[in-house]
């Protein structure tokens, strides 16, 4: 019976120590941190990055599988404030700002289905249904989101001229 | 060498933990319908068997039957199995915080998954060595994987098939699941014991 006991016992403790060690040697995840990352990132959902979503792209810069370049929403202002928040990675090179452009809707082939407007994360396109649409265009982000969702392909993306500033949010 | 790959082979087909035995199966409905959760299931429950089938060897044979302390088997194993759950459940949180959210809850409950015990007790209850323990775990490892990645495709494709009201969901699976432990069946004979 006490062997039964201690055995146990040894045994526990024996797990316990081993998991204290693993979890000090594995890289963190802290929750805390995360939030940190995520509250200088635009919150645009729109997956330029790579990732799912902005928080998801907070949770690997933290564990240092992404890079600190890989938002285009956010631009070198972000690029630059994650980099002084991570502090320990060089920011790399820096894409040239801002080539995203903006999403131009043909408003003469726009037969009013309002697809693009539910993928629009920044809410950046007005209108009605069976109504042409258009894009706002001081909010677009070029995400592209809208372009492969419309039915009749008259969403194109204008390069080079966006009139975004890049933005981080406070 | 022969011999190991046998039992493996035969855990993994013949005596497939899963379809033939119909252990472990919450998990094979709960995580399989997608292929890249399922996936990622099979891989962290083929590790957390093959370890446990070789710790739990060790265990028996080096304290539970020297100290005659048989009665603690369950208990004993148990505490081992959920020690290398929380360690599989670590890393993968820390390393692939993304297929953790996709596996939630199962991955804790792979504790419970009575395959892996059940390959812990059928490996003490035959007097057979330590490397046929391994290769018992790791068979049935890769019988869980090759069950579980088979039925998330074939649930992939189901999700667009045209399927009787009355049938979607968990009642077709169950019943591809049944169809699927017959195929398995065939296997019986592949290996003379
Ligand atoms: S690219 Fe930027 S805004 Fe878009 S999801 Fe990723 S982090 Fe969020
Ligand atoms: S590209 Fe389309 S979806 Fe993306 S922000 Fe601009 S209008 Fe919205
Ligand atoms: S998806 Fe295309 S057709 Fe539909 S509302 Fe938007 S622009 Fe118009």
């Amino acid at each position: 019976m006490a062997t039964g006991v201690g055995l146990l016992i040894a045994l526990a403790l024996l797990i316990g120590a081993l998991l204290a060690r693993a979890a000090a040697r594995l890289p963190t995840d802290d929750e805390a941190e995360v939030e940190r990352i995520n509250a200088l990132l635009p919150q645009t959902q729109c997956g330029q990055c790579g990732y799912p979503g902005c928080r998801p792209y907070a949770q690997a810069l933290l564990l240092g599988t992404a890079e600190i370049d890989q938002c285009p929403p956010g631009g070198t202002a972000t690029a630059r404030a994650l980099g002084e928040l991570l502090g320990k990675r060089k920011p790399g090179p820096l894409p040239a700002d801002a080539p995203a452009g903006v999403a131009i809707i043909d408003e003469s082939s726009c037969i009013g289905c309002t697809r693009c407007i539910e993928v629009c994360p920044v809410d950046a396109i007005i209108g009605a249904a069976t109504f042409s649409h258009t894009v706002i265009a001081a909010d677009c982000t070029g995400c592209e989101l809208c372009i492969p969702v419309c039915p009749v392909d008259c969403i194109r993306l204008e390069t080079g001229s966006s009139p975004l500033p890049a933005r981080v949010p406070a | 060498m022969a011999e190991l790959l046998l039992i493996a082979v035969g855990a993994a087909t013949v005596n497939n933990f899963v379809l033939v035995r119909f252990l472990g199966l919450c998990p094979l409905l709960g995580t399989s319908s997608r292929l890249d959760s399922a996936a990622g299931m099979s891989l962290a429950t083929g590790a957390v068997l093959t370890v446990t089938a070789g710790l739990s060897w060790l265990l028996d044979h080096w304290l539970l039957i020297p100290l005659d302390l048989g009665y603690l088997r369950i208990i004993s194993f148990i505490l081992l199995i959920a020690g290398t759950v929380q360690l599989a459940e670590l890393v993968i949180r820390r390393r692939h915080a993304l297929l953790h959210r996709l596996l939630g809850m199962y991955l804790p409950l792979i504790t419970t998954n009575c395959a892996v015990l059940g390959v812990a007790l059928l490996n003490s209850g035959s007097a057979g060595s330590l490397a046929e323990a391994l290769a018992t775990g790791l068979g049935a490892g890769l019988g869980f994987a090759l069950v579980m990645l088979l039925f998330a495709s074939l649930r992939e494709r189901l999700d667009s098939a045209e399927v009787p009201q009355p049938f979607r969901g968990p009642a077709i699976a169950l019943v591809t699941a049944g169809m699927m432990s017959l195929a398995f069946l065939g296997f019986t004979g592949l290996i003379r014991v």
